[in-house]
């Protein structure tokens, strides 16, 4: 079993477009959305959720207002500034328990928090783990992590060949959680300046975790100078170019109607899609 | 005032927005950017400061004094993060787990730890013209981007209009980044996952008790939905930049609206107005 992760630095490449298309196109696989606090793939594969899990976060600390004397102690030892007028305001508090050592009239208990549920559903293209995480918590690397492992764990289960996972934006906790470990980051980059400066720092969190890369510049012939100029890089780098897909409107369109791209017309983006999907197949 | 603009999604188009809606200002009123998306930055992309200033951001982890430690473990029964353990005769400290927040040296009944800085990121500063600048940059391998966003924010000059470019998502370094804000614009684009993050975006703007409006970007793309639900909603829609191919080609090439298309200038200081107003409404 080859784990997938799909990665792009800068959001909105069209990370959740290349994934839905390869669905649609690769066999005998486990899809798995790892952007848990902007989830979209579901929208595209209309899933029937089979399973909710709930997912439980930090805890966070609650003040009893007929204890506290108000003395200030806990506001002092808060790094967070998670204090303020004496209450917790729950989305800055990260969990440490600092007040809870330092009340001396013993006010301050943690709470467990509910922050956000996870889902194994039924598409057109086999089981989807996918989550959504409550807005504004913390430790969307867990529930990153949580989704992955059950993904995984049915892959392995049904003698599944790939799962193909749906990254999230950047290079931080949710980034590190989705790609350490799996066999393979598909990065999806587009011809900005800003889509360059981002794709060679998650090539460089690709090293850093020693986890193979391979990029799909989508939208190319916004700006074919710096579409060579991506091209460049990575023959440098010794990383392979998936495909280069066309800038085309029926990408929004496949969107709105809710169905992958390559289902929805049988133009160039689908055909740079399934040269996407066999070079990807062919680095085993 | 301070002005987040934040998406849910990425990509929608927030860099493009808070870099045109400084360099309005431009010959009117002083003005700040501070990029807090720490891990993908882009708005010096946009604006090519001068940075005349580098510091790093650390966050302070445990540094253990194994002649006073007795090994008694209170410390890693005390840590939520499981950033230090105690293995028989030996304390291992997991500084990429550790959030610095101090609980460990003020438990130790022994005084056997102190804290030590350790590097996650730098923050930069300088000028672009009359913007002044200021981000944060998360160094490779990190995971926690909050620390540096902070570091970013308290660079904060609120003389001035403070412009925040926000990171993309609905968790903690949105959170960080939006919080104390007095505004918050949400750029988004006419599609289902625009539509779909976008109402995840209002309800965090709503938690943190900050006003917000929305920018609709691309828009003439797409469907009706992120329309019909800010009128459901009554969240006002501020500003629309339609899809045209001329504004995706400058924003690959690294220009401004508003450099590349000076008629654009007046609309960005209407959305500013407007936000202003809000502001003081929601207030």
């Amino acid at each position: 079993m080859r784990e997938i992760v799909v990665l792009s630095g800068k959001g909105g490449t069209g990370k959740t477009v290349v994934v839905a298309s390869l669905a649609a196109l690769a066999e005998n696989k486990v899809l798995c959305d790892c952007d848990v606090d902007a989830a979209n793939l579901h929208l595209v594969l209309q899933p029937t959720v089979r399973e909710t899990h709930e997912f439980w976060g930090q805890k966070v600390a609650v003040i009893d207002q007929e204890v506290c004397t108000g003395c200030g102690l806990c506001l002092d030892a808060c790094r967070f500034d998670a204090i303020q007028e004496l209450q917790v305001d729950p989305l800055s508090c990260e969990g440490c328990g600092f007040c809870l050592h330092v009340c001396p009239e013993q006010a301050v208990t943690m709470v467990d928090t509910l922050a956000g549920h996870w889902y194994v559903s039924d598409t057109r293209y086999g089981p989807l783990v996918h989550a959504r995480l409550d807005a504004g918590q913390e430790n969307s690397g867990k529930l990153v992590a949580a989704v992955r492992q059950k993904a995984r764990a049915i892959a392995k289960d049904k003698g599944s060949a790939y799962v193909l996972s749906d990254g999230p934006p950047g290079i931080g906790c949710p980034v590190i959680s989705s790609l350490s470990g799996a066999e393979l980051a598909l990065i999806v980059s587009e011809p900005s300046l800003s889509a360059i400066h981002d794709l060679e720092r998650v090539l460089a969190v690709c090293r850093h975790f020693g986890v193979g890369a391979l990029v799909c510049i989508n939208k190319y012939d916004l700006d074919e100078e710096n579409s060579r100029r991506i091209e460049d890089y990575c023959r440098e780098a010794g990383i392979d170019i998936g495909a280069k897909i066309p800038f085309d409107t029926v990408v929004t369109d496949a969107i709105v109607q809710g169905v992958p791209v390559v289902e929805f017309g049988d133009g160039v983006v689908s055909e740079r899609m399934e040269e996407l999907w066999k070079a990807v197949a062919a680095r085993w | 005032m301070i002005l987040a603009i934040a998406s849910g999604k990425g990509g929608t188009g927030k860099t493009l927005v808070a870099t045109s809606l400084a360099l309005s200002l431009e010959g009117q009123s002083p003005v700040q950017l501070l990029d807090c998306d720490v891990e993908e930055p882009n708005a010096h992309i946009l604006l090519r400061p001068t940075i005349t200033s580098s510091r790093p951001v650390l966050v302070p982890v445990p540094k253990v004094d194994r002649d006073k430690c007795t090994y008694c473990r209170v410390c890693s029964e005390a840590c939520p993060y499981n950033a230090i353990a105690v293995m028989g005769k030996n304390v291992l400290v997991f500084p990429e787990l550790c959030h610095g927040c101090g609980v460990c040296t003020y438990v130790c009944p022994e005084e056997a730890i102190s804290e030590e800085g350790r590097e996650i990121g730098v923050v930069e500063e300088g000028r672009a013209g009359e913007v002044r600048f200021v981000h944060g940059r998360l160094a490779i391998g990190e995971a926690m981007a909050p620390p540096v966003i902070r570091a970013v924010k308290q660079r904060a000059d609120r003389s001035s209009t403070v412009i925040i470019d926000v990171p993309p998502g609905n968790s903690c370094p949105v959170v960080e980044a939006v919080r104390g804000s007095d505004f918050c614009l949400l750029v988004t684009e006419p599609t289902p996952f625009g539509l779909h993050d976008l109402a995840l975006a209002v309800e965090l703007a709503t938690k943190l008790e900050v006003p917000c409006g929305v920018v609709i970007n691309r828009a003439g793309s797409g469907d009706q939905e992120v329309e019909r639900y800010c009128a459901h909603q009554h969240v006002p829609v501020l500003l629309k930049i339609p899809l045209d191919r001329q504004i995706a080609e400058l924003y690959c090439r690294g220009q401004t609206l508003v450099a590349g298309m000076p008629s654009w200038r007046k609309a960005f200081r209407d959305l500013l107005d407007s936000t202003r107003r809000l502001a003081v409404v929601g207030r």
